[in-house]
Order: structure tokens, then C-alpha cells, then sequence
């Protein structure tokens, strides 16, 4: 029941956006292509998704210093990171606030942060907030699984990371790595949007 | 003779050991189908507020937790008072700003018939280190309930379909009128607001 409810959703938004000219306000939808970015690393190097080669894809995740869910799925980014990344998505991470407005996410802070808790992907800051209202994040953490194609990087899952932000181990759905499992085999994304709670992004 | 009673004695200790081991499970069966019985009273003749998962306390603060299933009865009550619902926790910077706005609310329109309840997302860790002190400290004067309910994608959309998730983000709705707002609010805004609902 819930499964043709959602396919009539899709139909019909599918129907809609064959009429849609302009880009769609708030950000990206599923199956928009994603602009690539050129931001600073926190080793101070500049990162495109462009450079990063033997990529099939990315898991670009909108995250802080400061944010007590942010911190919540530090590890588990890391995790992601660790796993995908040898399977060709790795996880890219920014920081889309605005340093002036919440110091703790300073560019020095986010060196510190991603020393501190072994960050074994590029953590980039959004410098002057352009980036996060493109693709539509509202809040931190904000996952875009990207999946790389011939006519760009072709977004492919929007939202959480999974569904229990206070205990990883009580986990029972993993969306982040569900979209990534299945479109390493090719397959349709089942669950291709969700809603988590998160900070508000200060821009 | 000593040995006969010793073994004696073991048999009589297995046999009461396994008398009362085969009981247990009996008994608890009966306590839960009590259980069970009472709740479906309970159910039938108070249809009024939910009972909430826990209550947390501390000498002179007390928060009820709710999971949605619970808290979804304080935002679709149907009587003469119009409801401002504000989702924040202490760590969210913007919500615990605007907080005072919404207290001053709550006291000034409180013989309009206007009740403010404060919904914290707080998790579970923060609560005895960081939401009752916060209360107690600001003295709080607005309902707050707790939100425990990890699964967020479950009730973000049944709030509100246009909620992203993000705090802070406020309903305010009466019998007839509901609205929901993703932003932050001065005190004059969020007057603005609630003086529509009339």
C-alpha cells in the first residue's frame, strides 16, 4: 500500500517537474544534477569533486563542530567513509555555517575537530555560504549521496544517515549505506529521501 | 545415616528448585495479561492526556517524555485555546535566544487563551546535565515535554509536511487554524502571528 502510494507520489512528481523550467526552489530533489564545488580542506588545499579520482560517486555530508547531532554521527561518517570509499564513494564533508556566526565553526576549529576525531575524508568549509543553498541543506547533518554519471553528478538520496541519532547500535535502517549498496549493483534506490532533526544552518 | 539425609535433603532442594522453576513462568504470565487487561482499561475510560514514557526530575524541575505517538495529542487539541508548540533543545543556540519570546507569550496571552508548550529534542544523556538545569535556571514558565523518539523520519512529516527537521521550528494552531513555522521569532512576530489566530 505504502509502496504504490509513494509510486503515485513519484509519478506525479515526475509529471510536474516535466513542466518545471526553472531549477527548483530549495534546493536539489532526487535525480537533479548537483553542482561541483572548489573549497578548502582542512589540510588548506582546495578540493573538486572533479579531482577526486576513481570515484562512482560521493557522500557529501552537510556537517559541524559544533552541533550535538552533528557529533552524534561523527563516527559514523567516519565509518561510512572507511567502507565506501575503496568501493568508490567516499565521503565528502563541509561545513556550511558561516564562522562569524558560530565560532566553534571556525576554519581552525574544524582542523581541530577533524584531527581530533581522525577525519579520513576532505572536511571543507563553505566559504561564503554559497554551496549548502544550491543543493538545498537546511541543517546539519544533511547527506546528498551523489552518484557520478555522464551528464554530472546526479543526486540520488537526500537526508539522514540512518533512523536513531542517540544510539548507533539501536539502528534498524541504514539509508545512506542502502542507497550506496544499491547503486554499487546498479539498483534503484528504495528509500529515497528521509527527514532527521539537525541544527539550522547559520549563514 | 548423615550421607542418607545429606542426599535426602538434595532431592527435597532439586525437587522445590524445579517446583519453583516450572511456577515462574506461570505467574508471569498472569502478571502480564493483568498488565494488559489494566492498560486497555486505562485506554477506554481516559481517553484525555497520553501517558508519557518517563518522567525525569530533579528536586524541583520534572519534564514528562513522550514518543510521538504520545506527543501527538498536545498538537491536535480541539477546544477554545490556541496552541503554540515550540521544538528547541538547550544546545540550539537560535531556539534558547528566542525563548524568552516565547515565555513572554505565554504570560501575556495567558487570558487570551493562548498556552505555549516548549517541545525539547534534547537527547536522552542531556537531560539531568543539561534540560532541568536550564529550566530551573531560567525558570522556565511554559509546559515543556520531551521528545524521545530517536526515529526521526517516522514524525518530522506529521508535524508538519514542510519541516526539514531543523531548530528551531513552532505550530501554532487552534480548533480552526494551523500553521507551522521553520524559522526563528522576535517577540513582536510571534504576537503578529498568534493575533491571527482569533
Amino acid at each position: 500500500m505504502k509502496k504504490i502510494q509513494f509510486l503515485a507520489l513519484f509519478i506525479m512528481l515526475g509529471a510536474l517537474a516535466s513542466f518545471t523550467v526553472n531549477p527548483p526552489a530549495g534546493g536539489y530533489k532526487v535525480g537533479d544534477t548537483a553542482t561541483d564545488f572548489n573549497l578548502k580542506n582542512v589540510d588548506g588545499k582546495m578540493v573538486s569533486l572533479k579531482d577526486i579520482k576513481n570515484a562512482k560517486g560521493f557522500i557529501v555530508v552537510f556537517t559541524c563542530n559544533h552541533c550535538p547531532y552533528a557529533q552524534a554521527y561523527e563516527d559514523r561518517i567516519v565509518a561510512l567513509n572507511n567502507k565506501y570509499k575503496a568501493l568508490g564513494y567516499p565521503v565528502v564533508a563541509i561545513n556550511p555555517n558561516n564562522p562569524e556566526k558560530e565560532k566553534a565553526d571556525s576554519f581552525a576549529k574544524m582542523q581541530e575537530r577533524a584531527k581530533e576525531k581522525k577525519f579520513s575524508f576532505p572536511y571543507l568549509l563553505d566559504e561564503g555560504q554559497k554551496i549548502f543553498p544550491q543543493y538545498g541543506a537546511t541543517k546539519t547533518p544533511h547527506v546528498y549521496v551523489l552518484q557520478k554519471t555522464a551528464k554530472g553528478n546526479v543526486v540520488k538520496y537526500i537526508g539522514a544517515i540512518d533512523d536513531n541519532y542517540e544510539d548507533a547500535k539501536a539502528v534498524k535502517q541504514k539509508y545512506v549505506e542502502n542507497a550506496v549498496d544499491a547503486l554499487l549493483k546498479n539498483k534503484d534506490v528504495t528509500v529515497k529521501e528521509t527527514k532527521a532533526i539537525g541544527c539550522s544552518i547559520k549563514a | 545415616m548423615i550421607l542418607k539425609k545429606i542426599s535426602a535433603l538434595t532431592v527435597m532442594a532439586i525437587v522445590v528448585l524445579l517446583i519453583s522453576c516450572k511456577k515462574d513462568p506461570d505467574t508471569a504470565k498472569t502478571v502480564e495479561i493483568d498488565i494488559l487487561q489494566k492498560k486497555e482499561v486505562i485506554k477506554d475510560t481516559l481517553p484525555k492526556q497520553p501517558k508519557p514514557l518517563k518522567i525525569y526530575s530533579n528536586d524541583t524541575v520534572a519534564v514528562k517524555a513522550y514518543d510521538y505517538a504520545g506527543l501527538k495529542y498536545f498538537l491536535k487539541q480541539k477546544n477554545d485555546t490556541t496552541y503554540v508548540i515550540n521544538f528547541w533543545a538547550t544546545w540550539c543556540v537560535p531556539c534558547v535566544a528566542e525563548l524568552p519570546n516565547f515565555e513572554k507569550i505565554n504570560a501575556n496571552y495567558k487570558k487570551n487563551k493562548v498556552k505555549v508548550i516548549l517541545v525539547s529534542l534534547d537527547m536522552a544523556k542531556m537531560i539531568d546535565t543539561r534540560l532541568l538545569p536550564f529550566i530551573k535556571e531560567k525558570q522556565i514558565k511554559s509546559e515543556v515535554l520531551l521528545l524521545r523518539d530517536p526515529d526521526a523520519d517516522s514524525w518530522i512529516s506529521k508535524v508538519d509536511s514542510t519541516w526539514s527537521g531543523a531548530i528551531p521550528a513552532t505550530l501554532i494552531y487552534n480548533a480552526d487554524m494551523r500553521k507551522f513555522y521553520e524559522k526563528s521569532f522576535t517577540y513582536d512576530e510571534l504576537e503578529k502571528e498568534v493575533s491571527n489566530f482569533k
